[in-house]
């Protein structure tokens, strides 16, 4: 078909793509670090676009200008989902630290089911309106026909969190702490880095990028309910192993990668079968790269 | 519980009495059956046609009857089940009733329609919606008194074809029995319209985001989008057309016909159409119904109470026209005779299909459901 149906599906992979990788940073931070499959933080996501939702409520009926009520709702959104984040890792996965891995998987899942329902509860199980924050950019205007401004404002937020997460990584103490944790745990500890402190923070930067995907996701599709993060996180979680769990380029790539699969089934073949292709494509990178497609292969030693 | 005791010693004691009384003044009456769920599971989608019935045919013998004769009840369980609704019809016939309101259930409907027709008994169910009961033309003795299924699919395509003028559409559903079941039928009736169907796909609910398929539907330019399923991805994906600027018309069924999927879609709804359940709740006949039933049972109707009243007037104001109640002049008065019931003017079309019931197009002006005429 024409090329310009092509750049519209090639962006809207793209954006969807994003947002999985904001999501699957999460998963694969945490992976990497104490190799757990944090399956509540699908749930952090959902709590990110309801903290998002209820103060960028509470501001707009106070009159405020629409760019403070991003900016505020989104640093809501992020505090709240950290608070969240930090607090999980302490109740939830801290007391099963030397535990068998399948037990901390359990409180995983409990802590998912735990959180679902607090919010079903505690809010509601109502589809909730979710207003349109970002604004249509005029200057946009010509080339909005191909990608939305909010879809802008998703691409464009994802490759800033991008760039200032390979920033903390790469260069910061912090960063050298959690890539050392990741290596050998046991020898950092050795080598004087607080261990808990490395996991509880790659916790707090995990749930960070997950609220920013979920106050952006929810704008653009201007709803949320308690079961969002179900989804999203499953597929985040997909996204991750694809690129290959517990490297942070591989988890972008295979997000990416899996938005545009989608896209792509969806606008050329049929959006019927859109999940099945995904998850067939999955199986059969996993066949020829079992560890992802950025994955290392790990030695186990027996 | 207590009180479904309390209804089953009242049907059991009722049968008993007809039973008994029919039986000793046997061809001064006119015997009407009601026959539907009136125990287990789904008795409550029963119950109020016999106090529809019921209420109907006690008005109707104080001020005399119908051609001078005494209405009588003959009422039978056929718990929804096909198989137990063959042995109901069976009992009925044999009682020697002259005509049916029921079934309830579309299933049990259909197993005993076979034998009223060949006792030339005419039936008359408030609540039975399978379209191919009468669609079939295989029963001429079944008329309704409610829209059966494929209505709403004929009503979106008539009036996209005589109101919106439209020549393409796309059409979408969420992969779910309702949502893919409605998206089929409206294939159907637009392709039998002359309508070329340019798009028709599934999309998986709860989906992160909808923009490839509205990008897709947006390269087929259809004039006309039909949505086959509930209101939350309709919401999304219409958000969506419009944020990508796209003017096409949307259109759905009652799944979204629902004030959240305006509160929910806020500005973006504007202008979307949906097809819903005619609004009765003005109709003063409809408000006396609801009354007399709160008068005598204390209670609100239930589910088809309405639709079982007009099955009822129906009927009987057909037999009493038609002068006897022989079965040709019956289903002639049926046909010709307007009547006035809880559920507007109606009479039946030749399929046996209540006309000015059913569902209207709604659109969405200033927020709000508004009936389109």
């Amino acid at each position: 078909m024409d090329f310009e149906y092509f750049t519209q599906l090639f962006f809207g992979g793209l954006t969807r793509g994003s947002i999985y990788a904001l999501i699957a940073l999460g998963y694969t931070m945490v992976y990497g670090i104490i190799e757990l499959i944090n399956f509540a933080h699908g749930e952090i996501y959902m709590i990110g676009a309801f903290t998002g939702l209820i103060v960028s409520t509470v501001l707009t009926m106070m009159g405020m200008p629409t760019l403070a009520v991003v900016v505020l709702a989104g640093m809501a959104a992020i505090i709240y989902s950290c608070a969240y984040g930090y607090t999980m890792e302490k109740i939830a996965y801290k007391p099963l630290r030397n535990a068998p891995r399948l037990s901390v998987l359990i409180s995983a899942i409990g802590m998912s089911l735990f959180l679902q329902n607090y919010v079903l509860l505690a809010q509601t199980s109502d589809f909730l309106p979710f207003p349109s924050l970002v604004p249509e950019f005029e200057f946009w205007e010509p080339y909005s026909h191909i990608l939305t401004s909010p879809e802008l404002m998703i691409l464009s937020t994802t490759v800033v969190v991008m760039i200032l997460l390979t920033i903390l990584i790469k260069f910061t103490r912090i960063g050298k702490a959690m890539r050392a944790t990741s290596q050998d745990k046991m020898m950092a500890a050795l080598l004087g880095i607080n261990v808990d402190q490395v996991i509880s923070a790659t916790f707090v930067v995990g749930s960070a990028t997950a609220a920013i995907g979920g106050v952006l996701i929810a704008s653009h599709i201007g709803q949320i309910n308690f079961y969002m993060g179900f989804i999203a996180g499953i597929k985040a979680f997909v996204a991750a192993v694809l690129g290959g769990i517990g490297s942070i380029p591989g988890a972008v790539l295979g997000a990416l990668v899996l938005g545009w699969t989608e896209s792509f089934f969806t606008g050329y073949i049929s959006s019927d079968y859109e999940d099945v292709f995904a998850f067939i494509f999955l199986v059969v990178i996993l066949i020829f790269r079992p560890s992802g497609i950025l994955g290392r292969s790990q030695i186990q030693k027996v | 519980m207590k009180k479904r005791c309390k209804w089953l010693a009242v049907i059991t004691v009722s049968l008993f009495t007809l039973a008994f009384v029919g039986s000793a003044i046997a061809g001064d009456t006119i015997k009407l059956g009601i026959a539907g769920a009136h125990s287990g599971d789904l008795a409550s989608y029963g119950l109020p046609t016999v106090n529809a019935a019921k209420l109907v045919v006690k008005k109707i013998n104080e001020s005399g009857g119908v051609l001078g004769k005494q209405v009588e009840l003959l009422i039978e369980d056929d718990v929804c089940k096909p198989e137990v609704a063959g042995n109901t019809a069976t009992k009925l016939v044999s009682d020697g009733v002259n005509v049916v309101i029921g079934h309830i259930c579309s299933g049990a409907t259909k197993s005993a329609l076979g034998i009223y027709k060949n006792s030339n008994i005419i039936t008359i169910s408030p609540s039975a919606t399978s379209p191919d009961l009468t669609l079939s033309g295989e029963y001429p003795n079944f008329f309704r008194t409610i829209a059966h299924d494929a209505v709403q699919a004929q009503v979106q395509a008539k009036y996209a074809l005589e109101v919106l003028k439209v020549k393409t559409v796309a059409i979408l559903h969420d992969k779910g029995d309702y949502g893919k079941g409605q998206a089929e039928l409206a294939q159907k009736y637009f392709t039998e319209a002359g309508v070329k169907v340019v798009l028709f796909e599934g999309v998986t609910p709860g989906a992160v985001d909808y923009s490839a398929i509205v990008t897709k539907v947006k390269s087929k330019k259809p004039e006309l989008v039909i949505w086959g399923g509930y209101h939350p991805e309709a919401s999304k994906i219409v958000t969506l057309m419009r944020k990508k600027k796209m003017k096409t018309t949307f259109m759905g069924g009652d799944g979204i016909k629902d004030d959240t999927f305006i509160k929910v879609g806020g500005q973006f709804t504007e202008g979307v159409y949906a097809t819903g359940p005619r609004d009765i709740s003005k109709n003063a006949l409809a408000i006396q119904a609801k009354k007399e039933h709160q008068d005598a049972y204390g209670s609100d109707p239930g589910a088809f109470y309405d639709n079982a009243y007009s099955a009822t007037l129906a009927i009987l104001n057909a037999i009493q026209k038609a002068g006897s109640t022989d079965y040709a002049a019956v289903v002639k008065a049926l046909q010709t005779e307007d009547v006035e019931t809880p559920l507007g003017k109606i009479k039946f079309d030749t399929k046996g299909d209540a006309t000015g019931i059913g569902f209207s197009v709604y659109k969405i002006e200033k927020g709000a459901f508004v009936e389109q005429k």
